[in-house]
């Protein structure tokens, strides 16, 4: 425990050691203190230096005040390369107009349009914006350029000055524009849209409605088989358990003869073991035909085809051996 | 079915397989002569397509480049012979020949690459994990790599001792290890309307697990003593240039929040909060805050921009939905998926991954004929609460014309929505939370693309 000097038991600390315990019986209760003691007092400035959230109530405003036309010059300067004179651009992020547009088919998202309190508005440019140097603007700057762009929503006259008493105040266009009610915000909320789990001859619409214009995807992503692996094709093929060294170092048939197979199989008739045809016939469709097969030859063994068995088949080379398989599961077209 | 007369030309030295089980295979690569790969140009020509579409023909390009030429004395690859190189003492890349596996922005959707996302190739993943590499990436300001020297966490506001805390003081806690998804609210946003892109990369890429390693928010909220009667919010906010903000519910944030450094083994990526950052299981990605750097706790929500302007849900009447967290259940195929291409017919696996962030995977179904028929699918061990489940399914094509659907139960018994069952209740101007049943149409030729349906 001389680790842990600043032991200190407290209501929710005990309630949740209480809940590791239970979580983790493995936990002896000397082992894990509810407080480390670790981390640092945080001083009254330290905490001022980085606390700079501002909440619709108004709570974290600076003291400061700030002008539409004073925001004017700020934003001239400093955001409109980026927005548009008038809020207008929405190459970055569209900040004026929209207003009463939401309900429409084509909503038009704005800081003026959706945003239900003016705070957030002071809060999101004194932290983020200008976006190339945040947190750039003083207190008094981020004022004005709040009131200039609520201006530019028509949502504050010219002349108008903010400050920290009146930006909470601000009456804003969709102040009533949100809702709490939905299954989204706990784990056991009502989902709002259901499906059916149906299994068989569901009736369902295949008709399909919607796909990209066919010269879509070269136009905008470029030849986009590039970010596939590009052994897709060929892994996707090579699951197909039919032959696939036509002209390789060795034949086929060759090193069936060399590694001594045709001692035991021929390609149409049954002699000691099964004819290649009959392989073929039996594991084509399989597959994992390639390497149980594979697997089987080198082990030797009985029972698929009866009682005799094959003796291990330790001659071939992997490769060579590759290809005796490959081959015998193309026999029908080699016979 | 498909004709067999448009199918791909036989070469006289390939035996003709024909039957159920398709086309002849290609040789492995690196037994084709440079520039020799008649078969595959002819073939990338005819089943192309259009071979922009495609890009068949650049495709064969690509791999005869980096074929290797045999010795033919003995047929053996370069690496069968040549000394390898020395053992790697770097931080280990992928293989050369995977370079092109990489997240990767949707083109036209933001003007700055800061403010951007970049999805991850789910295409080509495996399993459950996202190499860290790959995690997809959402930055409002940019990626900063933060000095963990110098980073430093303040929690404050409703507690009994505000505390700053260093990364050394945040690795001596008790640490948690958990696999868990993090999605982005708007994943499949771009299709609420219509199909809007191409491959699964671009429609669910902003989607990845991983495991986490860090302390239990629970554990650093109660060493400062946070208020328990008053408390009902946490703020939190990051160290970036945006420095997001987003408020956690205090009951979540005492369940299942992490104060997260570590991710898959090692400590966090930049690009995904190094060095630190918060994880909210199960609730839309942009909850769990990136270099975090601040903790206040309060007695109300915080009505942040990234909670009213951004990440609300625009209703057709014109209302928006706050606050709405939870990631509903979700799956889809990721192959076969858009842009790929079937060349044989025969044995394929239906593969995909689900998830709910209500908890785990109960079920996937799937279907192969646009959801009129549905087989359930086999469900890859470890299925965890509010982490990405693997499912598979065997399936043989034959040629003909396919609808390939995936559709998750997850542990409440919530059943994945169709888009126009979705449509019906949310229009289709909500971005967010598009967790709708996904479509591949897989053509005759085997081009699977993406298509709603009706
Ligand atoms: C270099 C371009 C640039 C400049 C300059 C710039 N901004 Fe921005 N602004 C952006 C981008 C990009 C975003 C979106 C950021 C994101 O995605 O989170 C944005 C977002 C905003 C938003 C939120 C819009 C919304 O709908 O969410 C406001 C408000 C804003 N900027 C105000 C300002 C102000 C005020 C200034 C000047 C002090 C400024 N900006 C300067 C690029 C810029
Ligand atoms: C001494 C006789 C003998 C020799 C030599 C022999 N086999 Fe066999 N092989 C058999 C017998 C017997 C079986 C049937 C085994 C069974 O019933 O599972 C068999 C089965 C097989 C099978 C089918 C395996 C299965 O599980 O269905 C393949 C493929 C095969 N042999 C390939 C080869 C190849 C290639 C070689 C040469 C490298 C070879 N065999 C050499 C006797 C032999």
């Amino acid at each position: 425990m001389s680790n842990f000097p600043n032991f200190k038991l407290h209501g929710s600390g005990l309630a949740l050691l209480f809940l590791m315990l239970l979580a983790d019986p493995a936990l002896a209760a000397s082992d894990r203190p509810p407080s480390l003691g670790l981390g640092s007092p945080a001083s009254r400035s330290q905490i001022a230096r980085w606390d700079i959230d501002v909440r619709p109530d108004g709570i974290g405003l600076p003291v400061g005040h700030g002008s539409v036309e004073e925001g004017q010059l700020v934003y001239d300067e400093k955001c409109a390369a980026c927005h548009g004179t008038f809020g207008e651009s929405g190459d970055y992020a569209q900040l004026a107009g929209g207003v009463g547009s939401l309900h429409s088919a084509q909503p038009v998202r704005t800081v003026g349009s959706v945003l239900s309190h003016a705070t957030t508005l002071w809060d999101y440019i004194n932290r983020a914006m200008p976006f190339p140097n945040s947190k750039s603007l003083t207190p008094h700057e981020v004022y004005a350029v709040t009131a200039y762009v609520l201006s530019l929503n028509d949502i504050v006259p010219p002349g108008t000055v903010l400050n920290e008493r009146s930006l909470p105040g601000i009456a804003m266009p969709n102040q009533s524009g949100f809702t709490t009610h939905h299954g989204f915000m706990a784990i056991r909320g009502e989902p709002d849209v259901k499906n059916s789990a149906c299994m068989k001859n569901c009736t369902t619409s295949t008709t399909i409605i919607s796909r990209l214009p066919a010269d879509f995807t070269a136009k905008n992503y470029g030849n986009i088989s590039q970010e596939f692996r590009s052994l897709n094709r060929d892994t996707l093929r090579a699951e197909t358990p039919i032959p696939s060294m036509p002209t390789t170092p060795e034949s086929g048939p060759k090193l069936a003869l060399i590694n001594g197979c045709t001692a035991c199989h021929q390609t149409e008739q049954k002699i000691v073991g099964p004819s290649f045809k009959d392989i073929a016939q039996k594991y084509r469709q399989s597959p994992d035909a390639l390497k149980n097969l594979t697997q089987k030859i080198r082990a030797g063994g009985a029972g698929n085809w009866g009682e005799t068995p094959m003796p291990p088949q330790t001659k071939p080379s992997a490769l060579d051996l590759d290809i005796l398989v490959r081959w015998i599961l193309a026999s029908p077209s080699h016979s | 079915m498909l004709n067999e007369d448009n199918a791909l030309p036989l070469s006289p030295q390939e035996p003709a397989v024909r039957g159920s089980y398709g086309r002849v295979a290609p040789a492995p690569t690196h037994f084709l002569v440079p520039g020799g790969d008649t078969r595959r140009r002819l073939l990338g020509g005819l089943l192309g397509g259009s071979a922009t579409l495609f890009g068949a023909a650049s495709f064969a390009q690509q791999k005869t480049e980096r074929q290797v030429n045999p010795p033919p004395s003995t047929g053996l690859p370069r690496w069968s012979q040549a000394l390898g190189q020395p053992v790697n003492t770097t931080y280990g890349t992928p293989s050369e020949y995977e370079k092109n596996i990489v997240r990767r922005q949707s083109p036209g959707l933001t003007t700055t690459n800061q403010s951007s996302i970049a999805f991850a190739p789910l295409q080509n993943l495996f399993g459950i994990i996202t190499p860290s590499g790959l995690h997809f990436e959402r930055d409002h300001s940019g990626r900063p790599d933060v000095d963990p020297d110098q980073h430093r966490l303040l929690i404050h506001g409703l507690v009994r001792e505000a505390k700053i805390f260093t990364m050394a003081d945040i690795l001596r806690y008790p640490s948690v290890s958990r696999i868990h998804f993090i999605e982005c609210g708007a994943n499949t946003g771009m299709e609420w309307a219509n199909v809007a892109v191409p491959t699964v990369q671009y429609s669910h890429g902003m989607l990845s697990c991983s495991e986490y390693t860090g302390v239990l928010l629970s554990t650093l909220l109660d060493e400062v003593g946070y208020d328990s009667k008053k408390s009902r919010y946490v703020l939190a906010e990051g160290a970036d240039a945006a420095s997001l903000t987003r408020s956690i519910p205090i009951e979540v944030a005492l369940n299942d929040v992490m104060v997260v450094y570590g991710q898959n083994g090692e400590m966090l990526r930049p690009e995904n909060g190094y060095p630190l950052r918060l994880l909210v299981p199960g609730v839309q990605g942009v909850s769990s805050v990136k270099w975090l750097r601040r903790l206040k706790v309060g007695d109300a929500a915080f009505e942040t921009r990234e909670e009213t302007r951004h990440y609300t849900d625009l209703m057709p009447d014109g209302i928006s939905r706050q606050y709405t967290w939870v990631q509903e259940a979700k799956s889809v195929i990721t192959s076969p998926s858009g842009g790929q291409k079937l060349l044989d017919h025969g044995y394929y696996e239906i593969t995909g991954l689900a998830w709910s962030g209500r908890g785990a995977v109960k079920r996937v179904d799937v279907s192969t004929d646009g959801g009129r028929n549905w087989k359930t699918a086999s469900l890859q061990a470890p299925i965890l609460s509010k982490a990405l489940t693997r499912f598979r399914m065997d399936w043989r094509w034959g040629g003909d014309s396919a609808l390939l659907q995936s559709r998750v139960i997850d542990s409440t018994g919530y059943v994945q929505p169709l888009i126009k069952q979705l449509r019906a209740v949310r229009g289709a101007r909500s971005i967010y939370h598009n967790n709708a049943i996904q479509t591949w149409q897989v053509d005759p030729l085997g081009n699977v693309s993406n298509v709603q349906l009706s």
